[in-house]
């Protein structure tokens, strides 16, 4: 199935892209999905990514086909 | 008359001139959010409003830091901002705070005001307004930056979650705009949504962003508008331990080499191993006799440029020749 991903901050800089389509195996939790692409982009600091699922931040959730998926990295500047 | 455009507006009318001249706002950091945030709302008439920073005005702010001129570089912050902002509306009541915030400070200083603005560079105080608004009840609105991107939310409004519900766990990696660059506009843009989010709060006019993070992309137009969910625990923690101080710290790589730190005590990550003399820039002049002279000594602040000032002047002016600064600052010398 096909989940739209959408990377912000730094995590934008480490994928080397802002969005992306994925195939993913059917059943694939959030979670799941978040582990695949830290390992992938080699994402610093994962524990402090927070996941939007469908523009809700809550990210204990399995995934269906047509998903979006934000990646938030926290920032500070100001 | 002063209001007149506003007051035509349904949302405010004579009722919500009162409100806002009843209203009082502290802004934690005059900087790139809060000098637009503090233009905006002293423009519409808050009744008092109170500006605590302990920074100087220095010539890289003046991109972004419209309330600051060139005749006012290395003047206190949130004096010349008080200043400036008197010019535009006399009426407002301003109080000035020139020191940082602090653990020992926020709670009884949040006491005085009804909505807290965020306009802070770091994680640190983002954790410690967060943890003060909850204990005494207290909205706040905040904002970040990273490049061209922002986050902006209301925490703690009605019942409405934290920031701690938003990013249980923070991340040493906190990067200025400083570091990172940043076009002026874009804490501009940032700045005065936050003072659109304190008006609102107190015309009761609007959806506020609380329960909400909107997130901004200045270069790609693409706003999105996400929902967060509190987490009880998170502040149910806060209110029975109180404040945690969030400090980030981090290992220097190479521990058989002597470093230098000149950063400010608040500034992240904090150096915890090897051999590092920390000596802030405000302290230097005072406490030379502490660096050696014999042996090779790295000196580094937060992005290298500070660090190079001070390599410069002590070799010039009192015969340091054994210092070498490091380029790129502390990100580079520690472990990632």
């Amino acid at each position: 199935m096909k989940v739209t991903v959408k990377y912000f901050g730094m995590i934008a800089e480490s994928a080397g892209r802002t969005e992306e389509v994925l195939d993913v195996v059917s059943g694939t939790s959030a979670i799941e999905l978040k582990d695949q692409q830290v390992q992938k982009y080699q994402i610093q600091d994962p524990e402090s990514i927070q996941l939007a699922v469908n523009q809700n931040l809550d990210n204990k959730v399995e995934l269906n086909e047509g998903d979006e998926v934000a990646f938030l990295p926290p920032f500070a500047g100001g | 008359m002063r209001y007149d455009r506003q007051i035509k507006l349904d949302e405010v009318g004579v009722s919500g001139q009162e409100k806002l001249r009843n209203a009082s706002v502290l802004i934690v950091g005059v900087g790139g959010l809060g000098c637009p945030a503090a233009q905006y709302l002293v423009g519409a008439g808050i009744g008092r409003l109170g500006l605590i920073d302990h920074d100087r005005v220095s010539l890289s702010n003046l991109h972004r830091q419209l309330l600051f001129t060139e005749k006012d570089l290395g003047k206190s912050k949130a004096v010349v901002a008080k200043s400036r902002l008197q010019q535009i509306n006399s009426e407002v009541e301003i109080d000035v705070f020139e020191e940082p915030l602090s653990i020992d400070n926020a709670e009884n200083l949040f006491q005085l005001y009804d909505i807290i603005l965020d306009g802070t560079d770091n994680f640190e105080t983002k954790y410690l307004i967060n943890d003060a608004c909850i204990l005494i009840e207290k909205p706040w609105v905040y904002a970040s930056i990273y490049k061209n991107e922002g986050q902006l939310s209301v925490f703690n409004f009605q019942d409405g979650p934290s920031y701690r519900c938003l990013f249980p766990k923070t991340t040493r990696q906190n990067i200025s705009c400083e570091a990172t660059g940043v076009l002026g506009v874009t804490p501009g843009i940032l700045g005065t949504m936050q003072a659109a989010e304190v008006l609102k709060m107190i015309l009761g006019a609007g959806n506020v962003l609380s329960g909400k993070l909107k997130l901004v992309n200045v270069l790609s137009g693409q706003d999105q508008l996400l929902t967060i969910s509190k987490r009880v625990e998170e502040i149910e923690k806060i209110k029975n331990e109180g404040i945690i101080p969030v400090r980030i710290e981090c290992k220097i790589s190479d521990e058989s080499k002597l470093y230098l730190d000149i950063r400010e005590i608040f500034e992240q990550p904090r150096v915890n191993s090897g051999k590092v003399l920390q000596i802030p820039l405000s302290e230097l002049e005072d406490r030379l006799e502490e660096i050696p002279k014999q042996e090779e000594v790295l000196v580094f602040c937060q992005s290298g440029k500070r660090s190079k000032k001070v390599v410069d002047l002590l070799k010039a002016q009192f015969e340091f020749n054994n210092l070498i600064n490091v380029e790129g600052g502390v990100e580079t010398i520690i472990d990632g």
